[in-house]
């Protein structure tokens, strides 16, 4: 299974990458596929999440295809 | 209902009287209650240049869609135009403009300013601000107040 993982602003350049593609077995959560996407490092607490382009609170479980999104908090208007 | 991404600069005055000439609301709207959001030359304590505004594609759409289905289900709103740029952003370019109209002025404003508050907090854009010593990323909106 894999899911696309997207990254914006800040968190993009920091990072240095924008999406990329996990593959995984079944049963993952959100914040082990940060780790498996960062290097072990654990989530920063301050990243807002979105799965298929909702926003989602807490460690909620993955589907093969999801889109998954990290960002930091949002300054429009 | 309208609501559009734009990379090019726009005159909201102009918008809202083209949008409401094609609605078919003609006698029963009694208030207009229009926020133009503009960008300003200073943040934080220091001169701005210009900016760079970042958005989730796709998502950004859909969470102002959602934003502005709740404002209808929360007051009496006849219709709503929400324009929000993106990509480059020079000082005095209007970065956003809501538009609500209702039969009555209480709905009309309770629905914008819902709007433009959810859209501050919640809508996923990213600011960059160019300053005259470098760039930064804008980390967190106001209140909405002057502080000083």
């Amino acid at each position: 299974m894999a899911v696309t993982v997207k990254y914006f602003a800040s968190l993009r350049e920091t990072l240095g990458r924008n999406e990329e593609t996990i593959e995984f077995e079944d049963g993952m959560r959100l914040s082990r596929l940060w780790k498996k996407a960062n290097d072990g490092e654990p989530m920063p607490e301050s990243l807002m999440t979105a799965v298929n382009m909702e926003y989602v609170k807490g460690d909620v479980e993955l589907a093969d295809g999801d889109e998954v999104a990290f960002f930091p908090a949002v300054t429009g208007g | 209902m309208r609501i559009e991404i734009r990379k090019e600069v726009f005159e909201p005055y102009r918008e809202v009287a083209a949008y409401q000439k094609i609605l078919a609301i003609t006698g029963k709207a009694g208030a207009t209650c229009v926020f133009v959001g503009t960008m300003r030359d200073f943040n934080e304590g220091s001169s701005v240049r210009g900016m760079t505004l970042e958005h989730y594609p796709g998502m950004t759409e859909k969470h102002l869609h959602e934003i502005a289905a709740q404002a209808g289900e929360r007051w009496r709103v006849l219709d709503c135009l929400i324009l929000h740029r993106v990509g480059e952003i020079r000082i005095d370019d209007v970065i956003v403009l809501v538009a609500v109209w209702s039969a009555h002025r209480g709905d009309a404003m309770d629905a914008c300013r819902y709007i433009i508050e959810d859209l501050k907090s919640r809508a996923p854009f990213w600011k960059k601000e160019q300053l005259d010593d470098g760039e930064r990323w804008v980390e967190s909106n106001t209140t909405g107040y002057s502080e000083e």
